[in-house]
């Protein structure tokens, strides 16, 4: 059951607080970049809701983050509709779809072959799109234009506008945050947190742990689907990349970096890995090699990542 | 279509079922035996297949290379298991995923490094370069007849190994009953290693073979993980025979797919899963949870 | 004689082949105590798995309230209105006492809401309160279950049970392992519980089964030897020659 102590929320305020004032004085380029790390924060957020609380660990999370993707492109560059009026809901409607079809086949299974499952399902969905010609194949398509919010003539929302853009996608992250917060302190969150801890005994409680487990997949995908649709207004790119497998490894790299089962801590560890990545590459080419050996030393080293080192060091002060 | 084509496809099929039996076969093993889900397996074909390659290049003899590469490319796995991969048997399967994760991004990087982005082929060893005449006009390429006959070779080694010698009565038991391997007298440390080993072996060997007809280019080992996942959540986890159904279920419906449905060949093998695993969630040899 | 509140017809349960309950009619009417007895392997734990709705029946029928439940999901089975404890403890050790029991009385929420605070169903709190109450462990309240007492798991179990506020109450060994203290403890619980509960349990302590049992069933090799009242039971030939033995 999520507990926030005093000084972290003190130092998840302090973190909030610099985010909304960063761009009064951020260069554009910081402000783009940081954009692009909320972003990816709040898809490892939502992949820490399955790892981290229900203990379902998801190989094929980017699946619906890519589905949401594909469908702002399918809607601006096949359909051409641009309103986000529309197109954020059928991004969130299609990725919750998926994450029900693909939950539900998955969820019957457990441990690895969860994983197996997860992963390979996220792989069809990259190779459907990989393979067809319509949806760019394997160079992926450029969205044509941004998504626009009108209201008849009137501009309610600029997607074009980097700083506008900028706090939505601080606004998306915090709120996505708090619902799940609070999500997981109601009965609902409570049980999925049983779950994790002994799935049997919540049976023979009474708990319909599919369904329990179904509802929160599909939470996180739709939340994944969010990500997407911010995404794809953001970098205009969709690529069979977004939903390959290595965009999910990826993505669990920074939940467990972070800490899992803390929401707050896939934030910290998008921020660090990211922010680590950027400086990496433009040192060497060979980036992914100290990326790989990071990674390895935090699964030895760190495996209750950056939050569990905060709550230690809190420990040792109190 | 005409009946040798079908034929030829079969045969194609077939073989790349038995190729993916045997990387599937090593998965499925170190998931069983050892409770690990190592997602560097593909990566041990692939450095199979680039060493491979390699030493062909330089001793200019296929069959040199195979006995060079095949077993330097286990003594890395043993190491690997040695200094890391140990230490994860009470972890949790995140912390294997993420691991092995890591050890692909490393050795993908080292590939790179080492032997650069492009695609190399190799040389089909001259006594296997011919082509068998199918039909009136067809051919089948000996090489590829090769590469079945080597893979039945293994899997009836595998099955012997298994079900006659020793430590495959202690492989067996270390399946279903961990106690029982020290029970027997066992290490299990020791155990582990060589069923380690073996999947590297098993991947690495597959590599190897199929690297003349598949040619060695940089991400080859993470597609054959994949569809060797696929084959072992079709066969069910731990099960050899499961592997093989599997395998030739996953092989004959690729080569099929390629020629029936081009546009949507990468679809067939992951819809065949999913309906696997609706009828049987537990996959086709799997035991009951 | 009440209509039985739970009835099983021809109950049996194979593992490859091997029967481990075979052809069982168990009835069990309104406020009873009924104790299941028999040796190790008699197949006492797996009937209790196949009333929970842990294990499928193999075939046979079970009946709860006149209802068909066979083959029921565990889950159902329990919001039915049937609790069970485990003979190995079954709880969630990183959690608190109180947190044990309110996860399980928050069970009966039936469809969990997604977005109130957990604290805002008081009626679950007071419930998880009772059933520390109930079995003692109000001192506990506070304690992670994992760092418990043994017995105090024990009762844990039990208060855990009762938080989903059963109606008929499956008890595997509820003794299980504890000391001559202890076990009393808990027999006077079950005693007190016996008075608004039916119970059906399994229990190795003979002296504590005559104690509280209105009706004892033997159990041996998967199929019921005997069923009757403590004194029918007692004076059954050949439930003295095959379980009670020489001590009887």
């Amino acid at each position: 059951m999520p507990r926030i102590s005093r000084p972290i929320l003190l130092l998840l305020l302090a973190g909030t607080a610099f985010l909304a004032l960063f761009p009064l004085w951020g260069e554009t380029f910081y402000i783009r970049f940081v954009t692009r790390i909320m972003v990816y924060a709040l898809f490892a957020m939502s992949l820490d809701l399955l790892v981290g609380y229900v203990g379902l660990v998801s190989l094929g999370h980017a699946a619906f983050f890519g589905v949401a993707i594909y469908t702002v492109a399918g809607l601006v560059n096949k359909a051409g509709i641009t309103s986000a009026f529309a197109i954020l809901p059928a991004a969130l409607a299609l990725s919750a779809a998926c994450a029900l079809v693909i939950g539900w086949i998955s969820i019957r299974t457990s441990g690895v072959y969860f994983i197996m499952i997860t992963l390979a399902l996220a792989q069809m969905l990259y190779y459907f799109f990989n393979d067809q010609k319509y949806w760019g194949g394997t160079d992926g398509m450029n969205i044509d234009r941004r998504p626009d919010l009108m209201l008849g003539d009137m501009v309610l929302f600029n997607f074009n506008d980097r700083v506008q853009f900028y706090y939505l996608a601080l606004a998306c992250l915090v709120v996505a945050f708090l619902l799940l917060y609070r999500l997981l302190r109601s009965p609902f969150g409570h049980a999925l947190v049983g779950i994790r801890a002994n799935e049997g005994r919540m049976r023979a409680l009474g708990y319909d742990v599919q369904r329990l487990k179904l509802i929160a997949f599909v939470i996180a995908g739709t939340v994944a689907g969010l990500a997407g649709f911010l995404e794809a207004a953001r970098g205009t790119f969709a690529s069979p990349a977004h939903l390959g497998w290595h965009e999910s490894g990826h993505a669990l790299v920074l939940v467990i970096l972070g800490g899992i089962g803390t929401l707050f801590g896939p934030v910290i560890g998008t921020f660090v890995l990211l922010l680590m990545e950027d400086y990496f590459a433009t040192l060497t080419d060979r980036w992914l090699l100290i990326m790989g050996v990071f990674v390895i030393a935090v699964v030895m080293f760190l495996p209750n990542g950056l939050a569990g080192l905060l709550k230690r060091l809190e420990r040792r002060d109190g | 279509m005409s009946l040798s084509y079908v034929l030829i496809q079969t045969l194609n099929g077939v073989q790349y079922g038995f190729l993916l039996f045997l990387v599937a076969s090593g998965l499925t093993l170190v998931f069983g035996i050892m409770g690990v889900i190592n997602l560097a397996h593909g990566a041990f074909y692939m450095v199979g297949a680039y060493l491979a390659w390699w030493f062909a290049a330089w001793t200019g003899s296929f069959v040199l290379a195979l006995l060079i590469a095949l077993p330097i490319t286990v003594l890395l796995g043993l190491v690997i298991e040695r200094c890391g991969i140990r230490y994860l048997y009470e972890r949790d399967h995140l912390h294997q995923v993420l691991f092995t994760y890591g050890l692909i991004l490393i050795l993908n990087e080292l590939q790179r490094l080492l032997f650069g982005n492009d695609v190399h082929g190799i040389q089909t060893p001259p006594m296997l370069a011919g082509a068998l005449p199918i039909g009136e006009v067809q051919t089948y390429p000996i090489y590829r007849v090769f590469i079945s006959v080597a893979c039945i070779a293994v899997a009836g080694a595998l099955y012997l190994v298994i079900q006659r010698t020793r430590l495959g009565m202690v492989i067996r038991a270390g399946s279903t009953h961990r106690e029982m391997v020290s029970a027997l007298g066992f290490d299990i440390g020791r155990l582990f290693m060589v069923v380690f080993g073996l999947g590297v072996a098993l991947a690495a060997f597959a590599g190897m073979i199929a690297a003349p007809v598949s040619t060695v280019y940089p991400g080859m080992g993470e597609h054959i993980l994949i569809i060797s996942f696929v084959v072992v959540v079709i066969g069910g986890i731990g099960s050899i025979k499961g592997a093989f159904v599997g395998a030739m279920l996953v092989g004959i419906a690729d080569t099929y797919g390629r020629v029936l449905l081009p546009a949507g060949a990468g679809v067939v093998v992951y819809a065949v899963m999913a309906l696997v695993l609706l009828w049987r969630p537990q996959g086709l040899f799997g035991r009951a949870t | 004689m009440a209509e039985p509140v739970l009835e099983t017809a021809g109950l049996s349960r194979l593992f490859g082949g091997l029967a481990a309950v075979q052809d069982v009619a168990l009835s069990v009417v309104p406020g009873e105590v009924h104790a299941v007895v028999g040796p190790n392997g008699a197949g006492k734990t797996t009937l209790i798995n196949l009333l929970s709705g842990d294990l499928r029946p193999s075939s046979g029928t079970v009946r709860y309230q006149g209802e068909d439940i066979t083959g029921w999901p565990a889950y159902r089975v329990a919001r039915a209105g049937i609790g069970r404890s485990y003979q190995k403890t079954n709880i969630f050790r990183e959690f608190t006492a109180f947190e044990n029991c309110w996860l399980a009385s928050k069970a009966k929420l039936g469809r969990l809401p997604l977005f109130r605070p957990a604290r805002a169903f008081r009626e679950t709190i007071e419930r998880a309160e009772r059933a520390l109450v109930l079995c003692a462990l109000e001192q506990r309240r506070d304690t992670r279950a994992g760092a418990m007492s043994y017995g105090e798991q024990r009762q844990l179990e039990l208060a855990m049970m009762l938080a989903t506020e059963p109606r008929l109450l499956l008890l595997d060994e509820p003794l299980a392992g504890m000391g001559p203290e202890e076990s009393q403890r808990v027999i006077e619980l079950l005693r007190k519980l016996a008075v608004d509960h039916t119970m059906v349990m399994i229990e190795h302590d003979m002296d504590a089964v005559f104690a509280i049992a209105q009706r004892i069933t033997v159990m041996v090799n998967g199929t019921v030897l005997a069923s009757g009242t403590p004194e029918a039971i007692r004076a059954n030939r050949q439930v003295q020659q095959a379980y009670l033995g020489e001590d009887h």
